[in-house]
């Protein structure tokens, strides 16, 4: 488990991490393995569905289980990156500094299920044709944005370790880390075009980002003009 | 492909359909019957000849060994009307009411007439075949139909001589249909062919499916079939045929013109914008095989011949 001190100074990083408050509560060390196993969960799910599909002739990922693999683990990537960037605002808003860790927690997961849908989509959807991949990222902008959003992410997955952290230090890296709203905002749209006709679960999670968007652009005005407020005092 | 009526069949409607399915026959000509007498008479009448004929043969036998499951064909559904979801239609269509049920003949027409389902099904000899199925998101199904000729219909109903395209429409009903409550396409779900196009003998409607009266999630009580054009080309529950000179404005070009055409031939050279249509994965297989022109019935091609495929996509 990481200090806490540390991860404090990750959240202080930006020069604005005062804001949180001293906390009382110390979560119990079981919880980050806990939601850890618990963000698996869709991942083991569908891997046993899928092989069910195809060994047993069961039909759990409808009749297309290849289609079904490849948008339920597109989905849950998007989801991870929604929770990963609502992280920072939950803290803010309940107060709890401890929760910062979880941006990463959260990120990686939210990595590796793009990484699983990707490998679907290249694997068995469109069967390793490397014609068919360039033209789709080619000519299809929705698959243009899509592995755009993936690859903003690898970096990203890379430099998520503490020795990273240390290398860069903290500033050049939130800098770096920052590139995860652009994956968030890629994917989102990704997804959206992607939809045939009903767009209602894009646009919630639309929604979700920009309010996630909002509060960070709420909470950084009210800052700098806390901040005015202060040096006029002075 | 040949396609063989009923008095003709070479083949044992058993060797057509499963066995579990065939043993059913009972039960659909029992479930017919609570259509109306004159549709069991007619249903179970054009089955017992075919059993009589002994050997029979049916549009398509050469797919016979190839059929998709019919778990498959009746779970796996696109009904935006019952849902988006693939797996919407079956449960949400459980309690579609189709009886009774009406269907209107109108527009340019010598006998325009609002019909029970019974009465015009009546004069219509039924018949199976087995056609290829390919949706136009590229996975595809080898279906056995049941139903009458397209043209046998039109030609009963005898539209005018301006009359040059036919207008399918399904029943929309809010109580009864919960996809229809967002306006994910411009409800009704209209359709519509050419009129040559519909009076090509592969053109078919359809009332049953795996030897049974169709399930609510596939169309019931009345679809219609064009096994050369993608899946969206067909209506189902219809409730309305209307003929007409103007080219219908049909559901999905209406919403998204730029993908999806009035023809919608099935057609590998013409790419959907968002995927290619070079290949398709037949329900139940891993790979993906490729996808044929008109989806392998190029019978019709001459009814396009000196059209840009293209641009007429």
């Amino acid at each position: 488990m990481t200090a806490v001190g540390e991860e404090s100074a990750l959240a202080s990083a930006d020069g604005r991490g005062s804001r949180a408050r001293p906390q009382g509560f110390r979560p119990p060390g079981w919880l980050h393995p806990l939601v850890v196993a618990a963000s698996i969960i869709p991942f083991v799910w569908v891997a046993y569905a899928f092989y069910s599909d195809l060994v047993n002739n069961t039909r759990l990922l409808t009749s297309e289980p290849i289609k079904e693999a490849e948008h339920f683990t597109g989905k849950w990537a998007l989801r991870f990156l929604l929770v990963c960037l609502a992280v920072t605002p939950l803290m803010r808003i309940i107060g709890l500094g401890w929760l910062v860790k979880y941006r990463r927690t959260f990120g990686l997961i939210a990595f590796g299920y793009a990484v699983v849908h990707l490998g679907i989509y290249f694997g068995l959807d469109i069967e390793l044709m490397w014609s068919n991949l360039v033209e789709d990222v080619l000519d299809r902008l929705y698959i243009t944005l899509g592995m755009l959003a993936l690859l903003l992410m690898v970096p990203l997955a890379i430099t998520s370790t503490k020795g990273w952290i240390k290398r860069l230090g903290n500033k050049k890296w939130n800098a770096l880390h920052r590139l995860v709203y652009v994956s968030g905002v890629l994917g989102v749209i990704h997804f959206y075009m992607a939809v045939k006709r009903d767009v209602r679960e894009p646009l919630l999670y639309g929604a979700i980002l920009a309010a996630s968007f909002g509060y960070r652009w709420f909470w950084n005005r009210r800052e700098t003009q806390r901040r005015q407020m202060t040096a006029l005092a002075r | 492909m040949i396609i063989r009526v009923t008095p003709d069949h070479p083949i044992p409607s058993s060797e057509i359909t499963p066995e579990g399915v065939y043993q059913n026959r009972r039960d659909f000509v029992k479930e017919a019957g609570l259509l109306g007498v004159g549709l069991a008479a007619t249903l179970s009448g054009a089955r017992t000849a075919k059993a009589q004929q002994g050997g029979t043969s049916i549009g398509g036998a050469e797919l016979k060994g190839e059929l998709t499951p019919e778990e498959d064909v009746t779970s796996y559904n696109n009904f935006y009307e019952f849902g988006t979801g693939k797996d919407d239609p079956k449960p949400n269509a459980k309690n579609f009411r189709t009886k009774p049920w009406t269907v209107k003949v109108e527009g340019m027409v010598a006998k325009p007439a609002t019909y029970n389902i019974e009465d015009f099904l009546k004069p219509h000899k039924l018949e199976d075949r087995i056609y290829r199925h390919r949706c136009v998101e590229a996975w595809s199904m080898v279906i056995p139909w049941m139903g009458f000729p397209m043209s046998d219909l039109i030609k009963r109903v005898e539209p005018t001589a301006s009359a040059k395209y036919i207008q399918f429409t399904t029943a929309l009903d809010p109580q009864q249909m919960p996809g229809v409550r967002f306006p994910v396409l411009d409800w009704p779900y209209v359709e519509g062919l050419r009129l040559d196009e519909a009076m090509h003998p592969l053109a078919m409607m359809v009332v049953g499916v795996y030897g049974k009266m169709l399930p609510n999630q596939n169309g019931a009580p009345l679809r219609h079939i064009v096994p050369w054009k993608y899946g969206f080309k067909s209506c189902k529950s219809i409730v309305s045929i209307k003929f007409t000179d103007k080219q219908p404005a049909t559901a999905w070009a209406v919403a998204t013109p730029n993908e999806y055409g009035f023809f919608a031939n099935v057609n590998p050279e013409v790419d959907h914008p968002r995927w290619t249509q070079a290949r398709e994965r037949r329900i139940g297989e891993l790979r993906r095989r490729d996808t044929l022109m008109f989806n392998g019935y190029t019978q019709v091609a001459s009814l396009y011949s000196g059209m840009d495929l293209r641009r007429n996509f």
